[in-house]
């Protein structure tokens, strides 16, 4: 479990080892199985990040889960395929990853609603292309001491080794990366701020006046 | 780029600003809450000392955590204990309405929203959940948000959003006897994946959409989301009207006629442009069942499990952790495969015309020698109906329990789960590993109808062969899916 502190300001990127979860079509309730789910506070998620899937690797031909695995421990950018975070809106899943040690998630796609759910917390979530992030695996694994230094401007991550750093570029829409450089991704004063506009909009809703005349 | 799509209309009467940042801040009409994803939000609001902007626009209820034998107060569970007296209490402190246990009116949210008509065409609906896409049904942008954004609907009353591009997927032909939405939803997303809506809004349309009942229509919005658009709609018609009529929180009198004018305003016209467009034949549907891991991996009734050489290749990998985790050999028929827990409920599949589906299946039968199977009405509204007109004794009568509302087994956060390997023919919407509540529960989607007939054959049965006399002593042909017209345009 990591003492990194939480996300906060401006996220300029992050640096530290990374941890690949390969596989496409990763769910929330993988991430962070429903048992878990029952609480009012996030603190304490971390032990439930990838619990099952944990487990069905304790014993396994091929060795633990990555999260089990005494080389990623203090990892901080998560590797994964295509569609990671589908299923439950759960913000529980990047609660878990986050409070675990995750600060950035690289993959070749993200589901909606997760990667809504990792920018309200301050963690970019970015894409590559799948022979870029099959590359970034493989150098994971080759040398998971390595450090990963993630930039959000230009979107792009280094390989720090000791000989020659490897770059991949990445992507990341516009909005979200501008919301993560100038802090407002924890956005709720900015949405709170705009008092004239939200009763100007709900003065155009006739539903909210109950189709009232004039 | 969309026009003149409802999704467009409605978007740009709910936007109340352009954000630096690039996305929009999205008004919410309704914003609906729970137990589950809400309380994390409360205490943020409370550390923000903020308070909530619109408590008469916000609505609560709890489903995922209450048992559906006994719901007598305290739960025997204390942390699902804790979780409803939290709610309660933020509700009160807050001046929510909450439609709690015994109240008449609780349910699964994606339930008793509609039935109370709080869910109106032309509103944007969220919720912490991510089924929320159901109210779609209506015409409503609806869709599933995380706490954080819980947490600034509360505050504010909007959310910070990118527009979706809209995606209109049309059915033409009709569905045949024993072919119910589940089955239309669960080929939809056979056909186009479970990642083939990431971007996408789905507008559901064409004569087999026009056709559908209201229940049916939220079945088919409801799992949207498993098809990877976060929210998918209908455009609203004369069916919806005569749904909402009369319901304690849709406008009457004068009203309901501005009301229904508005709302037909808001429907795609013919001039509407759309990003992306995919066409499909009702007809050719068979009852569909997932043999896999995603909602996608699933085939018709009279298929066998495809092997990896009839699988595209990058869904080889996913395919290949199915067959191991669900212990299911590929080339197997997906008929006769063994059940041992019949599950129908959820917010998929938990309303009265679904019990009406699968009550036809097991009037007269018995459930299979051991098999557990259970009823779970979506709401205690759905159980009196349910009730009303006998359909609670028809399962008893065949074996299966009633039970109370509540989410049940769809996601196992209650007592309701499956044990070990049990392997499941389930009306809810997600087959994950795990879902059920065992870490190796295996978990078989199929409309209510078809979990019926699961239940009573004891495996997996195609439920054509228990509509009616047959004519032929067999169920009426399929179309090959061969013959299906899924033509794209870009």
């Amino acid at each position: 479990m990591s003492t990194t502190p939480f996300p906060s300001g401006p996220i300029l990127g992050c640096r530290g080892r990374g941890v690949s979860v390969p596989g496409d079509d990763i769910d929330t309730d993988r991430i962070i199985p429903a048992r878990f789910l029952k609480c009012v506070s996030f603190e304490g998620l971390a032990e439930g990040a990838f619990a099952d899937d944990r487990a069905e690797r304790a014993d396994h031909p091929d060795g633990p889960h990555p999260f089990d695995r005494p080389e990623h421990r203090n990892a901080a950018i998560l590797v994964v395929n295509r569609n990671f975070g589908c299923g439950s809106s759960r913000e529980h899943a990047p609660q878990a990853l986050m409070r675990w040690g995750i600060r950035a998630v690289i993959g070749e796609s993200f589901a909606e609603i997760f990667f809504g759910n990792c920018l309200a917390l301050g963690i970019p979530c970015l894409t590559a292309d799948h022979e870029s992030v099959l590359a970034l695996q493989g150098a994971i694994a080759a040398d998971p001491a390595a450090v990963l230094q993630l930039d959000l401007q230009p979107p792009a991550v280094t390989l720090l080794t000791g000989g020659e750093p490897r770059v991949w570029e990445l992507q990341v829409a516009d909005g979200p990366r501008r919301m993560l450089l100038s802090g407002e991704w924890n956005g709720t004063a900015q949405l709170v701020a705009h008092d004239a506009e939200l009763r100007a909009t709900a003065a155009r809703l006739p539903y909210l006046s109950g189709f009232a005349l004039g | 780029m969309s026009a003149g799509t409802l999704y467009d209309k409605v978007w740009d009467l709910h936007r109340v600003a352009d954000l630096p940042g690039g996305g929009s801040q999205l008004f919410i009409g309704l914003h609906l809450i729970h137990e589950v994803t809400s309380p994390q939000a409360f205490a943020a609001l409370r550390d923000l000392g903020l308070s909530v902007r619109h408590p008469e626009r916000t609505v609560a209820t709890v489903d995922h955590i209450v048992p559906t034998t006994s719901q007598a107060r305290p739960f025997a569970d204390p942390l699902a204990e804790e979780m409803l007296a939290t709610l309660e209490r933020n509700c009160a402190e807050h001046g929510i309405a909450l439609h709690g246990l015994g109240s008449g009116r609780q349910g699964i949210v994606h339930v008793i929203a509609p039935e109370l008509g709080l869910t109106q065409p032309g509103m944007t609906v969220a919720c912490g959940d991510s089924h929320t896409s159901t109210h779609g049904a209506f015409g409503a942008i609806a869709f599933g948000i995380g706490t954080s954004q819980v947490r600034d609907v509360l505050a504010s009353q909007s959310l910070a959003m990118a527009k979706l591009k809209v995606r209109r997927i049309r059915v033409e032909g009709a569905l045949q006897s024993g072919v119910y939405a589940k089955d239309l939803v669960l080929h939809i997303i056979r056909r186009l994946g479970v990642k083939g809506g990431v971007g996408y809004a789905y507008e559901f349309a064409g004569p087999a959409i026009a056709a559908l009942s209201m229940e049916e229509r939220m079945t088919l919005c409801n799992m949207a989301i498993e098809g990877g658009a976060r929210c998918g709609y209908v455009n609203p018609d004369a069916v919806t009207f005569a749904y909402l009529k009369g319901r304690p929180h849709a406008p009457a009198g004068e009203a309901w006629d501005r009301a229904v004018a508005w709302w037909s305003s808001l429907a795609s016209g013919p001039e509407a442009v759309f990003d992306d467009e995919v066409v499909f034949d009702a007809a050719t549907i068979a009852p569909t069942v997932t043999w896999g891991i995603t909602p996608g991996q699933g085939i018709g009734i009279d298929e066998s499990i495809p092997t990896l050489e009839q699988t595209e290749p990058d869904e080889r990998p996913i395919a290949e952790e199915a067959y191991r985790y669900m212990d299911l050999r590929p080339g197997t028929p997906i008929e006769g495969v063994p059940v041992d827990v019949c599950f129908i409920g959820s917010c998929t599949n938990g309303r009265l015309s679904d019990l009406r589906a699968a009550a036809a299946i097991a009037r007269g039968r018995h459930v299979a020698p051991g098999i557990k199977a259970f009823v779970v009405p979506g709401s205690e509204q759905v159980a009196a109906a349910a009730e009303a007109e006998g359909l609670d004794a028809v399962f008893r009568d065949a074996g299966f329990e009633w039970r109370e509302p509540g989410c049940s087994m769809c996601l196992a956060m209650n007592p309701d789960r499956l044990e070990g390997r049990q392997i499941s023919a389930s009306s809810s919407n997600r087959n994950f590993k795990g879902r059920q509540g065992s870490a190796s529960g295996r978990t078989l989607l199929m409309s209510p109808a078809m979990v019926a007939a699961a239940a009573v054959s004891g495996h997996v049965a195609d439920v054509r062969r228990f509509l009616g006399p047959p004519t032929d002593g067999a169920p009426s042909p399929t179309a090959p899916a061969a013959l299906e017209t899924a033509a794209i345009r870009a």
